[in-house]
């Protein structure tokens, strides 16, 4: 059956939030402060971005999340460890979700031998094979393959290599956003996933602009959840400035992507609170739009559902505040006082092999000559 | 014993997915059609289609899928029905294959192999006829591997599907249906060639002739010619593009103290230039004569079958340049 939701995209009248005051909270307690407590540390993680950015601390282009938190925690808080995430240069905040430490991160960003990739791959490519994190791809639309692929693994694992799980097939989530959704490789790869029925969910976080250039714009039909069941899958439109309406629909698709009936397509509303980049200026949004979709802020609806609800009270949230600013000050002091990577460390993983640096002029392979490590052989 | 190149390929595909279960093929045509050069004819009906998968024409997706397929333990071989058609996915082998280990810092290696006919063909114009080597051998972390007879196309191919890293394996349309003796030792299934080294096919003392792919047999040829006319060369078979084995091309140089490079790509920034400059890093105090390069004419592809002809390296071109550098001919503008 092929699900279809309008979306909100074009109205933009969708003003209902986490807001509703049934007496009947959707989430426990235990699960609300794990979203709660995944939502701040983002916010908290990629402010502290901001300011070592300008600090000169961090360099190239850092994206920051600010604003979509509800789609990474109401995704990624629902996967297993085996299962995968792949995600785009907006990448530090599904790291952490996915629960790759903020003095890794943080560390990475600051290009230390002690950040997640020894500071080979920098904010754009998160990668953490312990995690599950597949990167970090900063070509728009060249993650959706790699994804794809991550899944079609699963499926091999579990079809042809006979290692089943009991639980059913890893799950891989693929984000990306809505400029993305006008790219080739978005089709082909929902085409061949819905084909071989894979277990991915495409995550498009529609956060209405591809740097300067509206969706509205862009896209002939701007409901990207419709893309889904012209390929034959379930496409489902979600707000995805609300964390737990976010959360039910992933259940959904996750639960289905596990059992092997294959791939979902799920566009998120949402918005990101600032510029593409810190490079951006960030002038062609009009403030009347930033105001509508601040006064809809995913971690203020929580917190007031949270509270409504009788899920926790104020200062129990206000403490979590704390512990994440500790956690990000932690992660800041770690970076900072953490070694630059050896010299030795350039030409370190250019190949699994390193006999792939070839054989040098003595006739034996450069990569044993004593120096070669030192970084000061020639290749 | 003789074995055609097609089913060397075959056959050294075949005896990798036997051995491994993580071996895959997917690419256009590779299973029902049997491989759009049958390369890959019977390996849909042994392995069934989870092994062998046919894929839309979507060169950017299946390159893709291939890479994360990969991350995860598969060892997957992805055919490009042409490697004119990796150009759409060039940014799969280049950003993701290529460049995955190290900005990971090793996590997640990337054991794929892209392979695929490459090179001029014939009369198939300027989009479908041209050689990739220089391009991808540009690239820190891939593997460029060119085979040119039934031997390197088994024991390289077969090498390149264990190996831990992406490798770009180029192949050669016109190659396919030649045939070439093959000893036990090559038939045996547990028969590799070593990435990294070139393998010297004619020993010789007055110059040596670089070549690759299906320049090698042009550059026997033109060896053959040579010698009645007292003139010795050294044909070296690349069949490693990167790592390129400078050790015996120097070796070889040193001894000759001549070198004629050949390839069928464009002459600018191209393998040839590479390997002069090794020369003239390593060698230069060796050489008695200017260094000699054939390579495509630069321009794209003609169609015309006149001009498509002159577009190519010819063998009476590696002769004319060998006896340039034993000075032996006229200059190259009277030649011309």
């Amino acid at each position: 059956p092929l699900f279809a939701v309008t979306s909100g995209v074009v109205s933009s009248d969708k003003t209902k939030a986490a807001s509703s005051s049934a007496s009947n909270p959707a989430v426990t307690r235990e699960v609300a402060l794990e979203l709660y407590e995944d939502m701040i540390l983002g916010r908290a993680f990629e402010d502290m971005c901001a300011q070592m950015y300008y600090r000169g601390k961090m360099f190239g282009f850092v994206h920051l999340y600010n604003g979509q938190e509800a789609v990474s925690t109401g995704f990624i808080k629902l996967l297993n460890q085996s299962d995968k995430v792949v995600s785009t240069y907006r990448d530090h905040v599904h790291a952490l979700s996915k629960g790759v430490p903020s003095r890794e991160v943080m560390a990475e960003l600051f290009g230390k031998t002690t950040g997640c990739c020894r500071g080979q791959g920098g904010s754009m490519h998160m990668f953490s094979a312990a995690h599950n994190l597949l990167g970090g791809f900063a070509f728009i639309g060249e993650g959706i393959p790699v994804a794809t692929g991550a899944a079609f693994s699963a499926k091999y694992h579990h079809e042809v290599l006979k290692q089943s799980k009991p639980e059913g097939l890893d799950v891989t989530l693929a984000f990306f956003g809505d400029g993305t959704c006008n790219n080739g490789q978005f089709f082909e790869c929902l085409n061949m996933a819905q084909l071989w029925k894979l277990p991915i969910i495409f995550v498009v976080e529609n956060n209405l602009w591809a740097i300067g250039m509206s969706h509205l714009r862009a896209t002939s039909d701007p409901e990207i959840w419709k893309k889904g069941p012209a390929f034959g899958m379930p496409g489902v439109h979600v707000d995805g400035m609300d964390v737990l309406k976010v959360r039910e629909v992933a259940q959904e698709a996750i639960a289905r992507a596990r059992r092997g009936d294959g791939p979902t397509l799920v566009e998120c509303e949402t918005y990101r609170f600032r510029g593409h980049s810190l490079a951006d200026p960030d002038e062609l949004r009009k403030p009347d739009e930033k105001d509508h979709y601040s006064a809809r802020d995913p971690i203020i609806a929580l917190k007031k559902y949270i509270i409504e609800h009788g899920l926790a009270s104020e200062s129990e949230l206000k403490s979590i505040d704390k512990k994440i600013d500790d956690v990000v000050e932690d992660a800041v002091e770690f970076a900072d006082s953490s070694p630059l990577p050896p010299r030795s460390q350039l030409l370190e993983n250019v190949f699994a092999d390193p006999k792939g640096f070839g054989i040098g002029p003595d006739g034996k392979y450069r990569c044993e000559d004593p120096l070669f490590t030192q970084g000061t052989a020639q290749v | 014993k003789e074995m055609m190149v097609r089913e060397a390929l075959n056959s050294a595909l075949d005896e990798e997915m036997s051995a491994d279960p993580k071996v895959f093929l997917m690419g256009e045509e590779v299973g029902e059609y049997q491989g759009a050069y049958k390369i890959s004819k019977g390996l849909l009906e042994k392995y069934g289609p989870d092994r062998v998968l046919d894929t839309p024409i979507t060169e950017a997706g299946f390159a893709g899928i291939g890479v994360g397929a990969a991350y995860h333990g598969l060892k997957p071989v992805v055919e490009f029905m042409t490697f004119n058609f990796s150009m759409q996915a060039i940014d799969h082998i280049i950003n993701s294959a290529a460049k995955s280990n190290y900005m990971s810092a090793g996590q997640l290696s990337v054991p794929i192999v892209f392979r695929g006919p490459n090179g001029a063909a014939a009369g198939v114009g300027a989009q479908h006829s041209q050689c990739y080597a220089a391009w991808y051998a540009h690239v820190p972390g891939l593997k460029v591997l060119s085979p040119y007879s039934s031997e390197d196309a088994r024991g390289l191919l077969k090498a390149a599907i264990r190996d831990p890293d992406p490798v770009v394996f180029l192949e050669n349309e016109l190659l396919y249906g030649e045939s070439f003796p093959v000893s036990a030792e090559v038939l045996d299934s547990s028969f590799c060639v070593p990435i990294g080294k070139a393998k010297i096919e004619r020993e010789g003392k007055d110059v040596t002739i670089t070549a690759f792919s299906k320049m090698v047999g042009f550059a026997l040829k033109a060896a053959e010619i040579l010698s009645k006319e007292g003139i010795s060369a050294e044909v070296i078979n690349l069949r490693s593009i990167r790592p390129l084995d400078r050790a015996t091309i120097n070796a070889s140089v040193r001894k000759t103290n001549r070198l004629v490079t050949v390839e069928e790509g464009f002459p600018q920034h191209g393998v040839g230039a590479e390997i002069c400059m090794s020369v003239v890093e390593e060698s230069f105090e060796y050489l008695d004569a200017p260094v000699e390069r054939i390579a495509g004419a630069d321009v794209p592809m003609p169609y015309a079958p006149n001009l498509e002809r002159m577009a190519v390296p010819q063998v009476e071109d590696i002769v004319r340049a060998a006896k340039r550098a034993c000075y032996r001919s006229v200059p190259l503008a009277a030649a011309a």
